[in-house]
Parts: C-alpha cells; sequence; structure tokens
C-alpha cells in the first residue's frame, strides 16, 4: 500500500525566517544565536570562522566574476557567490584590502578553497536557520 | 596576519575537521546523531583521503 501524503505545510512568512536566515549569512552562527540555539550557534560560528581565518593565513586568492568561456564563468562566478556567503568575513578582508593574486603553490591553493568553503559551510547554516525559524525543524 | 604553512596532509585533516563540525551541527535532530554523524563525515574523509592519496600513487607509475 502506497503511503498517504501527509497535507502540506503552509510556508512560514517572510518575516518570521527573514531576520534569522539575514543574520545567519551576515554572522556565521549568527541566526542560531538569535533563535536560541547557544551550543550550535557558537560550535558554527567556530568552524566557519576558523575555516576561513585558516584561508585567509594561507593566503588564498577571492573569486571574481570573469567572462570567457563558460568553465571560467562557472568557476570564478561560483567562487565569487562562495566567497560572498561568508558575509561580514568576506566583506571586512575585501573592505581592509585583502587583494591576493592567484598564485602557484599547494598552500595557497587550499587558501583559496577554504576561504570557498567557508561560504558554503554558511549557507548550509542559513538552511537550518530557515527550517528553525520555519518551524520545520527543532 | 600570520602565514600558514601546511603540508596536504595537514590541510586536508582540517578541512575535515571544519566540514565535520558543521555537517554535524547541521543534518541531524539529537545532540547525541550529531555528535556520531560529525565524527562518521571525519572518519570518511581521512578514509577517502588515504585511498585517494594510494590510488593516486599506484596510478602515477
Amino acid at each position: 500500500m502506497a503511503k498517504e501524503k501527509e497535507p502540506k505545510q503552509p510556508a512560514a512568512p517572510f518575516g518570521v525566517w527573514a531576520p534569522a536566515v539575514g543574520l545567519a549569512w551576515l554572522i556565521p552562527g549568527g541566526g542560531h544565536l538569535l533563535l536560541k540555539r547557544t551550543g550550535r550557534g557558537v560550535l558554527l560560528m567556530l568552524a566557519i570562522t576558523g575555516m576561513f581565518l585558516c584561508g585567509l593565513m594561507m593566503r588564498g586568492a577571492m573569486f571574481q566574476p570573469q567572462s570567457g568561456d563558460i568553465l571560467t564563468i562557472l568557476i570564478n562566478t561560483g567562487g565569487f557567490i562562495g566567497d560572498l556567503a561568508s558575509g561580514i568575513l568576506y566583506l571586512l578582508s575585501v573592505w581592509l584590502g585583502y587583494a591576493q593574486p592567484d598564485v602557484a603553490g599547494h598552500v595557497h591553493d587550499y587558501g583559496t578553497k577554504f576561504l570557498v568553503t567557508a561560504g558554503l559551510l554558511n549557507v548550509l547554516a542559513m538552511v537550518d536557520t530557515f527550517e528553525i525559524a520555519s518551524g520545520k525543524k527543532d | 596576519m600570520p602565514k600558514m604553512n601546511l603540508s596536504h596532509f595537514e590541510a586536508a585533516l582540517l578541512f575535515a575537521l571544519f566540514t565535520s563540525v558543521v555537517m554535524g551541527v547541521v543534518t541531524k535532530r539529537t545532540d547525541r546523531d550529531r555528535l556520531h554523524y560529525g565524527v562518521y563525515t571525519f572518519v570518511c574523509f581521512v578514509v577517502a583521503l588515504f585511498g585517494i592519496g594510494w590510488l593516486m600513487y599506484f596510478g602515477h607509475g
């Protein structure tokens, strides 16, 4: 027997989740802290900020959107979005003049990946914040 | 800002650690499951690290 479909819950209003998700983007772990998930918020903050700082200390490069062939566009635009997803960490480092050129070497390479991954992990944290704020998760 | 100079292995371990923490925190519903999943993810990363490392070693000839 096929399982009966559960009735779809109505989507939570924008005003309920938007502040938490916005704060989660700006400050990694901030959305969880706003929603009183202190332990998880602190862990996310430490992990994402730690990863971003390691990326900076490895002198990773920040991506900038570029035109050209499809692969160049995809890599650079995707990388830029990943960098931008780190919120205040990205904004501060750019405002304070961090501009590392893309140079050869495995440490720089890892640094670049650390910077992008910190942003992508923050996207996961934002999705989790959304689910908590909209009542889909504890 | 101080400069960090890590080997491939150290950098990959650090990457695995940070990623596992976040994966553990955001995916499961109880603290016990989160801890288990975080450790599981970290172990998977390390196993893949060694596995792919040996694969590249043998593939290189």
